[in-house]
């Protein structure tokens, strides 16, 4: 019999219905493997008695004919949600201890629709980050390693990278991840796994730890697209905490699933074929062009122009955002408090602050105060604005040639911890594909596509029009359907 | 645009982070460094390009003036980490 843990969300939900085991049994199985995976560092805090808890409802509603969306499935959740009674941290030490009153919308969507939760899992620091390095709880180690026989500890990506490990290494069936730059396409691209961030505005952001609010946006990462449907329409809702949720109906994106993508069209973008980016990126999207040819898909060439500025902008305007964002973490109402003896309340702001924000959070707050400071305002936030409208007409105008566009998801495969630790630019670099749809709040997803010769996983980026998650899964299901990713990291831990 | 020790201590005041003499050394080189590197967006033509405000179009809603959740005193102070009498403590603000 195959292992539980070998399962994902839809053949869990699926064998649990048909009474192939309890949903006990499927918790009993993920407690344990993520009890016995502690050296991934994938979670924050275990939390194996919600997952039981779940099951057991799950149990005894089955027998009571009550089968829920999400009944028998329990999920990490990434330590950006507030999670009612249970730590939540952000990855940062000014959250230590942290135990929100009130269930985040997403994970109580999730809750709601029948799943249990594992743990909280591990992250870069409020979300800022794209290896996991700036975790206050330590690294991620991605359960994958180069066949080269060294074992240097590589980076699962970041920042649901935690999210990710726990995927890849079938600790989780499917967790959920937040992308404010691609934090859950780059860490889905290094460890082989499918992970989809909706269209800004189709998950609520209330309750989420806020970094940059005008691109936080939740999405799932699961081993394929049909999980990621299943999970996507359960976190997804019109909220009316949220100013900026989309009113809209949720579709039924699982039913909706279809591989069939003939004659569609997809833009191949020539900017995003930068100098520096290794051969292997540039092979894999040519196999991943073939593969969608081979579907039945019209690849066009297409022009974004301003590609290029669209990751300095990000790294104006997301920081300007993070710097308002955070200024709430001043050690009166939650969270860290330092206090210099017989000290100002002022002198308590600034102890609190420097003590409880890692280094590349306080990088960013202080980025961000001053391109938001007078006389700096103007020429950095607003041309910064600026220019992402122009990276939202550039995608306004090639939809009018093509339905999608297929990219690489990150310039790389996973590189070693440290090794980019030194150089923020060279870490910004990570997210130079990811970043244009962040900011133009379009869905995109990464599907695996293959191996490096290193033996490392290497994804793709499927891009979309605003609120087509549907058209960007199916894209992504033909996808996977051709690519046929099966490998999987050999358990070390 | 540059920055040197003194505006660097002037944004960490603005943004109430302690910094040591150390911490305004190593931060003067990495924040020129991304500055030097976002500087770029200069070259773009803007002309005419309004800021954006909203990525995807949306009516920003009211909801109706009346109070709909409250009386949650305790939890609002459960994760404080000084609280007295019902109340956030702070360090003295007044002689």
């Amino acid at each position: 019999m195959t292992k539980l843990t070998d399962l994902g969300v839809a053949a869990i939900r699926d064998g649990f219905r048909a009474g192939e085991f309890s949903a006990r049994e499927v918790a009993e199985a993920f407690n344990e493997a993520v009890t016995n995976a502690k050296a991934l560092n994938a979670f924050v805090i275990e939390t194996p008695d919600h997952a039981l808890a779940a099951a057991e409802k799950a149990d005894a509603d089955r027998v009571a004919g009550i089968l829920k969306p999400l009944s028998g499935v329990p999920l990490g959740i990434k330590d950006l949600f507030a999670t009612k009674g249970y730590q939540t941290t952000a990855g940062s030490l000014m959250l230590e201890g942290f135990e929100p009153a009130y269930e985040s919308t997403v994970s109580g969507n999730l809750f709601d629709a029948g799943a249990g939760m594992l743990g909280k899992l591990n992250m870069d620091q409020f979300a800022m980050g794209s290896s996991n390095e700036t975790s206050a709880y330590g690294n991620v180690i991605s359960p994958w390693r180069r066949k080269d026989g060294g074992n240097v500890a590589l980076t699962p990506g970041g920042s649901s990278g935690g999210s990710a490990a726990a995927v890849a290494a079938r600790i989780a069936p499917g967790v959920t991840g937040t992308d404010t730059g691609g934090s859950i396409r780059q860490p889905a691209a290094f460890v082989g796994i499918t992970g989809v961030k909706p269209t800004y505005g189709r998950c609520s952001r209330w309750g989420m730890v806020a970094f940059a609010s005008s691109l936080d946006q939740a999405g799932p990462m699961a081993r394929d697209v049909r999980d990621c449907a299943i999970m996507l329409e359960a976190m997804a809702s019109f909220d009316a905490k949220d100013s900026t949720s989309l009113n809209l109906p949720v579709p039924q994106w699982e039913a909706g699933l279809s591989g069939d993508i003939r004659g569609k069209r997809i833009g191949i973008p020539k900017e995003y074929r930068i100098d520096g980016v290794p051969a292997e990126i540039d092979t894999i999207w040519e196999q991943g062009i073939a593969w969608m040819k081979d579907a039945g898909a019209e690849i066009v060439e297409v022009s974004l122009p301003h590609t290029k500025y669209a990751l300095p902008a990000y790294y104006i305007i997301a920081p300007a955002e993070a710097s308002s964002n955070l200024a709430r973490y001043d050690g009166v109402r939650y969270g860290k408090r330092v206090s210099p003896e017989n000290g100002s309340l002022d002198d308590m702001y600034n102890a609190t602050r420097a003590a409880g924000f890692g280094a590349e959070v306080k990088r960013r707050i202080m980025i961000g105060t001053y391109v938001l400071s007078a006389g700096f305002y103007d020429a950095y936030f607003n041309q910064a604005q600026k220019v992402r409208a122009l990276i939202a007409r550039d995608f306004d105008r090639v939809w009018e040639s093509c339905d999608f566009i297929l990219t690489p998801t990150a310039p790389s495969a996973a590189f070693g911890l440290g090794e980019k630790s030194d150089d923020p630019i060279a870490m910004y670099l990570n997210d130079v594909f990811a970043v244009p749809a962040s900011l133009a709040g379009l869905p995109a997803m990464s599907v695996p596509a293959g191996l490096n010769a290193e033996g490392l996983p290497l994804g793709l980026q499927i891009v979309g029009k605003a609120l087509d998650e549907q058209g960007v899964m199916n894209m992504g299901l033909a996808f996977e359907e051709r690519a046929d990713f099966v490998a999987r990291p050999e358990a070390w831990w | 645009m540059s920055v040197d020790t003194a505006t660097v201590r002037h944004i960490a005041k603005l943004a109430r982070v302690a910094v040591s003499d150390g911490e305004v050394e190593a931060l003067v080189p990495e924040l020129n460094n991304i500055l030097n590197w976002i500087e770029q967006l200069q070259e773009v033509d803007v002309t005419g390009v309004e800021p954006m405000t909203a990525v995807i179009p949306n009516i920003l809603r009211l909801r109706e003036d009346k109070v709909t959740d409250g009386g949650k005193r305790d939890d609002v102070l459960k994760n404080a980490p000084a609280a007295e009498h019902g109340f956030f403590a702070v360090p003295k603000v007044i002689e």
